[in-house]
């Protein structure tokens, strides 16, 4: 078995009584998309939060590559190549698309002291984020203004963004939300081919799309990971159905 | 609706324009009046660069703009009283060159800003407002107790600090010098806003998180960001004293901090030109409204009041016909 290429282990968060992640150990391999799902406080935004740096656990590590970064920084990690969406779009509202993604490029780059050459003339980062751009398809949106944007397109430009920092692992916190049907598929076909570059650790509601992309599906219920397994193992498991997939299934 | 760049050459004309016409029709006042504007324009340009483009509501700019002040009149008082200035055990003489002063005001406001920028930019919002304001409160006691350097009283200079080539007592010359380093600033800042640093910084002040999933720190740009536009208020605090000929504590004062904010919301926050616009205009009400009024201030608020009810782009914004504070 290869190593994991990012690692949680043992992680244990508790806010007072509630044990918001209880012991939770999941790994994220080479070019597979890895699901975590769960009921509405299951304990997945924690879990995120942890393993991008927000949040710091009680006990327990995360490693990415096989370094140990429990103790680094938000920044420090995305640095060691971990690219993260946001539940709820995190982009700068005021600025054009094409500035957004350029932020990107420019968090890559890792110097940001240019005081004086024009940052959207610059081809190296502009040349990375129109690339971006167009993968994603919103290219000829480049000049608009993030507000202006549809949701949807939200949506797409967090990706973009993204994948700028060419990272070895994702982690999307569900890219899906709030995503017509067109939308969603073509999403979903889009991740489908990105795994290949790095592999996506995915949050997600979608249960389409959850069980079309995922190599391997985590169920987390009250911070614990009930089941873990391929998404034939999960469908037929009987504690994820009780649990989780309700009483209709 | 007027396109920016057509406002700001507008203002960029008028500036130059009215003390060449107060040259014409000899009213060496105005040209006084004019200067102060060029000034308290480059001070506000400093300050919007922390709190138009990284966010950072500083109510202790005075802080930088007294650094600037004591600066000139503690080197220039020096000089004129042949005293050594005694530091660290090095004796120093004073001097009364305007760019060595310029420099000393630029490097001592940037290394406060530094020390009041690490430990203020810990906190945000409403905290980061009362602890830039504590520090200009200290500052302003500090130099009222100050009595080596007058202490309430503050110092004269007697004579304007020299440039080379130039004769900075007529006032005109004067105005020049300031005018020409309001244009530095401003192309400065224009260059820096559109830079990668400025972009950075700009989506520091609307998103943090995602600047640092970008692998970028928004507190260290924060930081830079408040040591540059402390340094230019420095600068623009040199330059007061100078005009004035005169330092007192109440440069430190947390009036002048408001004042300087005060300045750009009317022009427009985060404007290039905003603190331009919004220096001219306070001059030009204190001027004439306050020659028919001592009361001048009320009409000041209903302006500012009007301005930020409707018209949140401020002046610039009003005249661009674009409402955001940064189109």
């Amino acid at each position: 078995m290869s190593e994991p290429i990012l690692a949680t282990r043992n992680l244990r968060k508790n806010f007072g009584a509630l044990a918001a992640t209880d012991d939770v150990s999941i790994d994220l391999r080479a070019g597979e998309i890895h699901a975590i799902i769960g009921p509405n406080g299951a304990g997945k935004s924690t879990l995120i939060a942890q393993i991008c740096g927000g949040l710091r656990p009680d006990s327990g590590s995360v490693h990415l590559l096989g370094r140990d970064v429990t103790q680094d920084s938000t920044q420090g990690r995305a640095q060691a190549g971990l690219g993260r969406t946001f539940q709820i779009s995190a982009l700068a509202m005021e600025d054009s698309v094409l500035e957004n993604v350029v932020l990107g490029a420019l968090g890559a780059s890792g110097n940001p002291w240019r005081f004086w050459s024009r940052a959207l003339s610059d081809t190296s980062l502009t040349s990375k984020a129109e690339a971006a751009l167009e993968r994603i398809g919103l290219i000829e949106h480049r000049h608009t203004r993030c507000a202006e944007l549809s949701h949807g397109q939200r949506r797409q430009l967090e990706v973009a963004v993204a994948l700028t920092l060419t990272p070895k692992a994702f982690v999307m916190d569900e890219p899906m939300a709030g995503l017509g049907a067109e939308g969603s598929k073509l999403l979903t076909a889009f991740l489908d081919k990105l795994r290949a570059e790095a592999p996506i650790l995915l949050v997600e509601h979608d249960m389409d799309a959850v069980f079309a992309l995922a190599d391997r599906i985590s169920v987390l219920v009250y911070g614990q990971v009930i089941a873990s397994g391929t998404v034939e193992e999960i469908k037929s498991s009987r504690a994820v159905r009780e649990a989780y997939l309700g009483e209709e299934a | 609706m007027i396109p920016e760049r057509l406002v700001n050459w507008i203002v960029f004309a008028g500036l130059l324009a009215v003390p060449l016409w107060a040259i014409v029709v000899d009213e060496p006042f105005t040209i006084t009046l004019v200067t102060r504007a060029v000034i308290l324009a480059i001070a506000a340009v400093g300050l919007n660069i922390a709190l138009g483009i990284g966010g950072l509501v500083s109510l202790g700019h005075a802080v930088f703009f007294g650094i600037g002040g004591y600066a000139m009149g503690i080197l220039a008082y020096h000089a004129q009283t042949y005293t050594s200035l005694d530091l660290l055990g090095m004796s120093l003489a004073g001097t009364k060159s305007m760019p060595i002063i310029w420099l000393v005001a630029v490097v001592m406001s940037a290394l406060a800003a530094w020390i009041i920028g690490l430990l203020s930019l810990r906190t945000s919002g409403v905290y980061f407002i009362m602890i830039t304001l504590a520090f200009g409160q200290m500052f302003y006691y500090f130099a009222i107790s100050w009595s080596t350097y007058g202490g309430e009283d503050g110092l004269s200079i007697y004579v304007r600090n020299g440039f080379p080539g130039l004769n900075t007592l007529v006032p005109i010359q004067f105005f020049g010098l300031c005018f020409v380093l309001l244009c530095i600033v401003l192309f400065l800042n224009a260059r820096l806003q559109n830079a990668p640093f400025g972009l950075a910084l700009n989506a520091a002040r609307q998103v943090p998180t995602r600047v640092e999933t970008v692998g970028l720190n928004p507190m260290r740009l924060k930081l830079v960001a408040f040591v540059i536009s402390g340094a230019v208020t420095g600068l623009a605090g040199a330059l007061f004293a100078d005009l004035n000929r005169f330092v007192s504590p109440t440069m430190f004062s947390w009036q002048l901090s408001g004042e300087l904010i005060v300045l750009i919301i009317i022009g427009g926050v985060g404007r290039l030109y905003g603190p331009v616009v919004g220096a001219c205009l306070f001059l030009a009400l204190e001027h004439w409204l306050g020659a028919l009024t001592e009361f001048w201030h009320v009409y000041l608020g209903l302006i500012l009041l009007a301005i930020v009810l409707f018209a949140r782009g401020g002046i610039i914004g009003l005249l661009t016909g674009k409402e955001g504070a940064h189109v």
